[in-house]
């Protein structure tokens, strides 16, 4: 589905000077693999993202999706950030048709779709509420409703639980799974957290900072549907400490 | 039962202060004797106003009108100006400096050149209250263009939506607080603004008013003007308030509505 073939980034600061946030990268995803992204700060796990979503252009290399060049935007992605970002003066429901309404359709003939989304995400009932009414957790259930409505092929999600507390966190994590089984797709996710980028994937893939590029990508081998018992299996402990290794020797060469 | 008592305090308090207030003034006014032209006391205040009431309704329609005409024209042009200058770069070089150059301009001190060029009508006043006024519509309005979150840009552009639609629907509602920031400022500029271009030339108006009786010695009608004034601006104050609440509900948290 994606196909990165040596794609760097190289950012100017105001001052003109080049800074390398992504060094050559090469990666494949599969149609509706479940691939996350993790690594500290400032390895371009972010800029990958955007790349791959063609809000910004690569410096070198080419990026694919189902074998068109990516050099713009293109509809058939749904974007989902840290912050659900979602419009104010807008119900629940007119915030869900807002991706329809931005690409031009008509959002009277999503409404119905809305609403099951809406049902789907637990929030059902909540149509006429604003933003505001709501909790973190649901304004990113909202965020989440918003991108899948057009029902894009491709979900890129930049630390969508980042901002939320640790339990919710957890929940939000089964929940997305649970959304993905009954509506398969391909989803870029990126974190910080080594615990959900495994619970989580098909394959993760391990990023070093400064210039960002990928240590290693870890197929996980761990039975699906995956609950939080997980975090208790010999094989997750095993995941999560070839990944904390790879990213703590980084730091150690670096340091 | 205390929230019952909170509220009547909110109320009693500053009312009482007033009321307070206004007793101690008219009793140093007989008590000390201050001559009525230096200080007039309230209850002279209210009866000169009184009698002046229906040559007030004009002078403070006039007034009126003179400010409404110069916030509409500081919001006609400030919001448009403030557009382009955060949408072109090219024209934030050129346009920046001018409205920084007209807002350090003393108005008092353009107001004479104003009335020489626009003559003594209505017009003028109203052009010196646009120029007291549009700054903070055009700072503010630009501010919260700049408002609207990265993400949410880069979501709209991920949609391929225009930036014309992208404006309509993300940016000019993002700012709409912000204009109204602005737009509250404004409008009590603009009562300042009419005023003071009456004062420079003019004979009509509540600043006319206040020119020519404290120029007879009629202090206390000077002060029934001021207090006319002051309620206009209140007044105007109040309903860009309620327009705002109207426009952006969702500004208003629940339990106050």
């Amino acid at each position: 589905m994606i196909r990165l073939d040596g794609v760097a980034k190289t950012y100017r600061t105001r001052r003109g000077d080049p800074v390398e946030a992504l060094a050559e990268t090469s990666l494949t995803v599969g149609e509706n693999e479940f691939v996350t992204l993790v690594g500290p700060s400032g390895c371009g796990k972010s800029t990958l993202l955007k790349l791959v979503g063609g809000l910004v252009p690569a410096t070198r290399g080419t990026i694919r999706v189902r074998e068109q060049v990516v050099n713009a935007p293109f509809p058939d992605v749904g974007f989902v950030f840290q912050q659900p970002v979602l419009l104010p003066w807008r119900s629940v429901l007119d915030n869900v048709l807002f991706s329809v309404e931005m690409l031009g359709l008509d959002p009277r003939q999503y409404r119905k779709p809305a609403v099951d989304l809406l049902e789907l995400t637990g929030l059902a009932g909540f149509e006429t509420k604003y933003p505001h009414e709501l909790s973190g957790g649901m304004q990113q259930r909202v965020a989440i409703c918003r991108a899948l409505l057009p029902d894009p092929g491709l979900l890129l999600m930049d630390e969508p639980f980042g901002a939320l507390d640790a339990m919710t966190r957890e929940e939000m994590s089964l929940e997305l799974l649970r959304i993905w089984e009954e509506r398969r797709k391909t989803i870029l996710f990126v974190t910080h957290s080594i615990p959900e980028a495994i619970l989580l994937a098909d394959r993760v893939v391990v990023m070093t900072p400064r210039p960002g590029r990928i240590a290693r990508v870890i197929p996980v081998d761990l039975p699906r549907p995956r609950t939080m018992d997980l975090e208790f299996d010999a094989r997750f402990k095993a995941h999560s400490d070839e990944v904390r290794s790879l990213i703590f020797s980084g730091r150690k060469v670096r340091g | 039962m205390s929230t019952a008592r909170r509220r009547i305090n909110e109320v009693l308090v500053p009312v009482g202060a007033l009321v307070g207030a206004l007793v101690l003034w008219e009793a140093a006014t007989r008590v000390l004797r201050i001559p009525r032209f230096i200080m007039p006391a309230p209850s002279a205040i209210l009866g000169e106003g009184w009698e002046w009431r229906y040559r007030f309704i004009e002078h403070t329609w006039v007034t009126l009108y003179e400010t409404l005409g110069g916030f509409a024209l500081s919001m006609v042009v400030g919001v448009p100006l403030a557009v382009l200058i955060v949408y072109s770069p090219i024209l934030r070089g050129a346009l920046y400096p001018l409205i920084v150059l007209a807002q350090s301009v003393p108005k008092i001190a353009i107001a004479p050149v104003l009335l020489l060029v626009l003559g003594y009508g209505e017009l003028p006043k109203m052009v010196v209250a646009f120029l007291v006024a549009f700054f903070p519509v055009v700072i503010d309005t630009a501010t919260g263009l700049h408002a609207t979150p990265p993400e949410l840009l880069d979501l709209s552009r991920s949609y391929r939506a225009s930036a014309f639609k992208t404006f309509l629907k993300v940016r000019l509602p993002m700012a709409l607080p912000f204009i109204f920031a602005g737009a509250k400022v404004a409008i009590t500029l603009s009562v300042i603004g009419a005023v003071v271009g009456e004062f420079v030339g003019s004979d009509r108006g509540l600043g006319y008013v206040i020119l020519s009786s404290t120029s007879y010695w009629k202090t206390e009608l000077a002060f029934s003007a001021m207090i006319l004034l002051s309620l206009m601006a209140i007044v105007l104050f109040a309903a860009v308030s309620l327009v705002e609440r109207l426009t952006c509900p969702w500004l208003v948290p629940d339990r106050e509505t």
